[in-house]
């Protein structure tokens, strides 16, 4: 007789102001993602387009907030998710879009709409459907708790696999000399 | 008879005169640290290097090795008393490492790996810290500076040259260089000055040469900087051009 299956751990994803390199990065574990699929099941995530997130086991959440719907999508992950993960350099410090941390949002938003080159009949997007942008792109542990972080720009395949497979197993997840990438 | 002090259980010999991080490099033992330099006295500023000697805190760059004292490094409460200071390093300035050029021979992205540090851990006070690129050679980023006074210390003791200096107080000191004007290209700096070559990051860069070394293939790349304990042993200045 069969032993009754392992019941599957519910895993969503998702990339607020990130480049979606951290994805990648996760779809780099390549087989190991059979691996991966027998031990989780995809909730609300890219590879699934699911668009709203149920309640999961773990949410992997990529990039910074940078507008209001990067709050609201955070804010629901953290709702839903037991274990929050913030993967990668965006999501643990802001990473690139935060680097318009240090100028004036509405130089910034001028200089790009209005003055830029080729710009004569520009006009600032004001559509209300359009999130609003925040004066600066947080880091998530800023905005709500987070259990874990997983720095790199993006982290390695293999490092994603190694946090994984450890928290899976219900170890607190190390990453050593290789693993561990701030770039 | 040789004397001797206890560091983490291990019998580590010292010379009189050498501090405990002198006497504990030279032997291999590895101490967290940035503000010390080989080549230079202590500073005992950045707190990196806090031990415990005979059950009380201190810098291990500043006390003096004596014998029969106990010292403790690789300890767990040590371990997160750096990484919040390491946290707060980057914190306060802006690293981003993935467009640094040193990143990967930097000392600070390095002690973070090496004592795990996951993230931020505190708010980014993301300053506004415009980069001197004034300088043909040389490129300064204030975003990098940790403080650490190497530069200052290199300029001053063996540049004889006072290039760089600190301005302001607590949070508002900042690195300063020595011209009315405030640019780098205005003061004596040559590439070829000591004070160029021992920043432990990314805040004094050298123009051009950037990317000569692939990143992946740098110092902390390949091994762990607390396995390079005998690269910071002391060792007498040896003026010009360096390695940090």
């Amino acid at each position: 007789m069969n032993a009754p299956a392992r019941p599957r751990v519910r895993l969503a994803t998702t990339s607020l102001a990130g480049c979606f390199g951290c994805h990648m990065s996760l779809l780099d574990i390549d087989e190991r993602l059979f691996a991966l699929l027998d031990r989780v099941e995809f909730d609300r995530t890219p590879l699934t387009d699911i668009k709203a997130c149920g309640p999961c086991d773990i949410g992997l959440v990529e990039g910074g907030a940078s507008n209001a719907e990067n709050v609201e999508v955070l804010r629901e992950f953290r709702r839903q998710c037991r274990i929050l993960i913030a993967l990668g350099a965006c999501a643990v410090n802001g990473g690139l879009p935060a680097q318009r941390n240090h100028l004036d949002l509405e130089d910034c938003l001028t200089q790009v709409y209005l003055t830029g080159p080729g710009m004569q009949n520009g006009r600032i997007p004001d559509d209300p459907e359009l999130p609003l942008v925040l004066d600066k792109v947080y880091p998530l542990h800023e905005i709500v708790r987070v259990d874990y972080f997983i720095p790199g720009c993006p982290p390695s395949a293999d490092a994603i696999w190694a946090f994984l497979t450890q928290l899976l197993a219900g170890q607190e997840p190390v990453l050593g000399h290789g693993l561990i990438a701030y770039d | 008879m040789t004397d001797t002090f206890l560091l983490d259980d291990q019998t580590v010999p010292f010379t009189p005169g050498q501090t405990v991080m002198q006497a504990a490099l030279a032997a291999g033992h590895h101490i967290p640290h940035l503000c010390y330099h080989p080549e230079f006295h202590p500073h005992g500023s950045c707190k990196l290097c806090t031990v415990k000697v005979n059950g009380r805190n201190a810098t291990g760059c500043t006390v003096p090795a004596q014998t029969g004292l106990k010292v403790e490094n690789d300890i767990e409460e040590l371990r997160t008393l750096r990484q919040a200071l390491v946290q707060m390093l980057f914190a306060e300035g802006n690293h981003f490492c993935p467009s640094c050029e040193i990143s990967g021979n930097c000392q600070l992205q390095a002690l973070g790996y090496d004592l795990g540090v996951m993230s931020a851990g505190f708010r980014h006070f993301f300053p506004r810290r415009p980069v001197d690129a004034s300088h043909p050679d040389i490129l300064l980023d204030f975003n990098r500076c940790i403080l650490c006074e190497l530069c200052v210390r290199a300029s001053r003791e063996v540049d004889g040259k006072d290039v760089f200096a600190f301005s302001g107080r607590g949070i508002h000191k900042h690195l300063i260089v020595n011209a009315a004007t405030g640019r780098l290209a205005d003061t004596q700096a040559t590439a070829g000055d000591k004070a160029m070559h021992v920043c432990p990051v990314g805040a004094i860069l050298h123009k051009r040469v950037g990317f000569a070394v692939p990143i992946g293939e740098r110092r902390y790349d390949k091994t762990p900087i607390s396995a390079q304990a005998l690269a910071f042993a002391p060792r007498p200045a040896v003026g010009e051009g360096g390695e940090a």
